[in-house]
């Protein structure tokens, strides 16, 4: 057969990235907006206090120091997923021990989390006690909202990685939506604490 | 079996096209199709609910104080909630579902070649969530207090505090049902775009996409950008509302204006978000009932790219008398008048489309022609109204009313005839009737006009929105004003009556329709390749794509059209 072929098959082209990752980073897209949106009006409001006045003086501080150790954590457990999924290329074993301790260390993230509301709470900072509260719980609340789902998702994945079922794809969504849960925190932290 | 049916979401159904129970149809489904349909009729059910709200709100704006039949005695309160309620439910429980939803879940799939949607359960979920809100929507009219009457924009204080909406349960379940419509939205967005990137047809290159998948790829897009922030701020109002926050109660060092920036921000890019899809069903359907290739494919992308993104820096212009800075409204005003230029620019390629083609006024091609002609008078008419100082006069007048009535109505109702009479067959295998689509097309178009171009005249004599009893009022209780009322709501009722001929069309041709060819209209897109109606897999065999969508009347061929699947 030496006949000149005048149309050529067309190719199917290989996607840019799979569709769970695809459909991940979208998600993302519309989520930082909805950071965005709760910054923008924490900084609309806090403009209309004079200087000094924000956080109202009467109002307890945020404890800046411990968060600050948090926010480390948090950061090193973005760090360790991905280390897990460089590892979970070679094999699902050779990832397991650096994605429990992320998990681990983003559980813990949010349990001292959780213990700073019940002592801002005691020390009369409640989401009704004043604008900057009620930003306050409502921002890093949303970011618990984000962060506990992910992490469920982490350990269900774990015991499928455990299993050998874990798929690549699903794991590097799952990653990729933790990456984001953990990259904007400093944001967050900037905003609201600083 | 493509490629598309393979992912982590765990899809496993069989794709063979073996007939699915009515479970697999219409309750469960997974198939794009029946997802689409659901969307179609649930959007169809909801457009009947607004158009009753008004007509009840406008036999009591030209007859005040009367009984109106099917509905009795209005009070203001019952006026304001049907207000309110008419415009969320046109905009977002029939624009959205239909136009995005409906279309962009019938067509994507079908229109790239692919099978189904990439992720078929989140799709399933992204109906049932609606459904829900629908449910949720229609129900806070009838708790105690009465539905949610802050208007569609539910402004702070008065969406806030219940003592002074008086709307307690109304409001709180208003703005639930809202938050829970945009989650899904989102989820069907995501599938859209992840779909329309991943799954498509061998050889179909970006510039071998069909105009309408795009729009709505864009628009998903400029919807998902722009909702973050409303969302944010129905969290904030929610809160205000039930936990008693005052995020928004200046009272308590909140800020009022700040819901009108986020809600703004997502509102108007959900403009373009409802109007971009319809634009894209006028460029399919314009150049196959020319003939003629789409004139300029390329730019007329460009200006939707470019209509999108400036759709990011208009959102102020709603608030130029709501006391921001002159100088921001400065800016503004130059951003609104400039993205008149990209969607003017698109609107003279589809009329460039038609010049020198052999132009077949089927009704599909009547809808488009008529979106064209009514939507650039929406558009004419938005120019006064994005310079701040004209805005001044006319803000919160019927000047406004009538503005974005010229431009929602050609979107969700005139572009929407036009893409469902074009894709009927496609949808339901038989033909609808052409006789009875161009009585309703005209009867619609004439009453449609009568009925919004004399609010114009009111808007300039100075008529306000949100009055329940014109009567109350000497300058406006006029006769002169009184009549052009009664015969904006003669014409109304003309417009309701003649959608009864269109709804028989629609249901009776389902049934008793001609049978339909896999390619009524000699039309070039993939979707026209599957049988009509598709089975559950779309595809006996899945196409190559060898060129674009629009090859009508290419010289020395025997046909006019050269379908895309179709090897030289």
């Amino acid at each position: 057969m030496s006949t000149l072929r005048l149309v050529r098959e067309p190719k199917k082209s290989e996607p840019i990235l799979p569709n769970a990752v695809l459909g991940t980073l979208f998600f993302i897209i519309a989520e930082s907006m909805l950071f965005a949106g709760f910054i923008s009006g924490y900084i609309v409001v806090e403009a209309n206090y004079p200087p000094g006045m924000w956080p109202p003086p009467e109002q307890p501080r945020l404890p800046i120091e411990v968060t600050a150790v948090t926010t480390t954590m948090l950061l090193a457990s973005g760090v360790l997923l991905w280390w897990a999924g460089r590892r979970f290329r070679e094999s699902a074993d050779a990832a397991k021990s650096p994605m429990g301790l992320a998990v681990l260390l983003g559980a813990l993230f949010v349990g001292v989390q959780g213990v700073e509301w019940v002592q801002l709470i005691g020390e009369g900072l409640t989401l009704t006690s004043s604008s900057f509260g009620g930003f306050f719980y409502v921002i890093v609340g949303a970011h618990a909202m984000h962060a506990m789902p992910a992490i469920v998702i982490l350990l269900r994945q774990r015991q499928r990685m455990l299993r050998g079922e874990l798929k690549p794809d699903a794991f590097a969504a799952a990653r990729l939506f933790w990456y984001f849960v953990v990259l904007v925190w400093p944001v967050l932290y900037w905003t609201v604490y600083l | 079996m493509s490629e598309a049916a393979v992912h982590p979401d765990g899809h496993e159904h069989d794709h063979h096209d073996h007939e699915m129970t009515f479970v697999e149809k219409w309750i469960f489904p997974l198939d794009h199709k029946y997802i689409g349909k659901q969307y179609l009729f649930t959007g169809m059910v909801m457009a009947l609910f607004g158009g009753f709200l008004a007509y009840a709100f406008r036999m009591q704006l030209a007859w005040p104080g009367t009984d109106i039949p099917l509905f009795g005695h209005m009070s203001p309160a019952e006026y304001n909630a049907a207000v309110t309620n008419h415009g969320t439910i046109m905009i977002f429980w029939v624009a959205m579902p239909v136009l995005i939803a409906a279309f962009g879940n019938f067509l994507i799939p079908l229109m790239v070649g692919a099978d189904d949607m990439v992720f078929p359960r989140l799709n399933r979920l992204s109906y049932q969530v609606f459904l829900l809100s629908a449910i949720v929507i229609v129900a806070s009219l009838f708790v105690p207090g009465g539905g949610f009457g802050g208007a569609w924009t539910a402004y702070p204080p008065l969406s806030a505090v219940a003592a002074y909406n008086l709307t307690p349960q109304g409001s709180t379940m208003w703005l639930l049902a809202v938050a829970l419509e945009f989650i899904a939205f989102l989820i069907g967005g995501i599938n859209f775009i992840t779909t329309a990137m991943n799954s498509r047809a061998p050889g179909m290159t970006w510039e071998k996409v069909p105009m309408v998948v795009w729009m709505i790829c864009i628009a998903s897009i400029l919807f998902m950008a722009s909702v973050g922030p409303l969302m944010a701020g129905a969290v904030m109002l929610l809160f205000d509302q039930t936990i008693g926050t005052g995020f928004f109660d200046p009272a308590r060092g909140g800020d009022p204006i700040l819901w009108q920036h986020l809600f703004w921000f997502f509102g108007h890019p959900e403009v373009y978000v409802v109007l971009l899809p319809a634009t894209g069903m006028v460029a399919e359907i314009v150049p196959t009932f020319a003939r003629k290739k789409l004139f300029g494919y390329k730019t007329v992308l460009f200006t939707a790219i470019g209509t999108g993104v400036l759709s990011f820096f208009v959102w102020a212009h709603h608030q130029f008398i709501a006391g921001i800075d002159p100088r921001m409204a400065n800016v503004f005003t130059i951003t609104t008048v400039l993205i008149s230029i990209p969607i003017a620019e698109m609107m003279f390629l589809y009329i460039a489309t038609l010049y020198g083609g052999s132009i077949r006024f089927t009704t599909p091609m009547l809808w488009a022609l008529g979106f064209i002609f009514a939507f650039l008078i929406g558009g004419v008419t938005g120019i006064p109204l994005g310079a701040s100082g004209a805005d001044i006069y006319f803000h919160d007048s019927y000047f406004v009313i009538a503005h974005f009535h010229f431009t929602f109505f050609p979107i969700a109702f005139i572009g929407t005839f036009a893409g469902l009479t074009y894709w009927y067959p496609k949808m339901f295998g038989r033909m609808m009737n052409e006789t009875l689509g161009k009585i309703h097309f005209w009867g619609t178009m004439i009453s449609f006009h009568c009925l919004f171009i004399p609010m114009f005249v009111l808007g300039l004599a100075g008529q306000h929105r949100r009055i329940y009893d014109f009567t109350n009022f000497p300058e406006l209780g006029v006769p002169f004003l009184q009549d052009i009322r009664v015969f904006c709501t003669s014409a109304l009722l003309v417009l309701l009556a003649f959608q009864f001929v269109f709804l028989y069309n629609f249901i009776v041709s389902m049934f008793r329709g001609e049978k339909a060819s896999e390619n009524p209209w000699n039309a070039n897109t993939l979707e026209w390749a599957t049988p009509s109606p598709p089975g559950h897999g779309n595809f006996k065999e899945f196409p190559n794509v060898y060129r674009g969508p629009y090859e009508y009347s290419v010289p020395d061929r025997e046909s006019d059209f050269w379908p895309q699947h179709h090897p030289a």
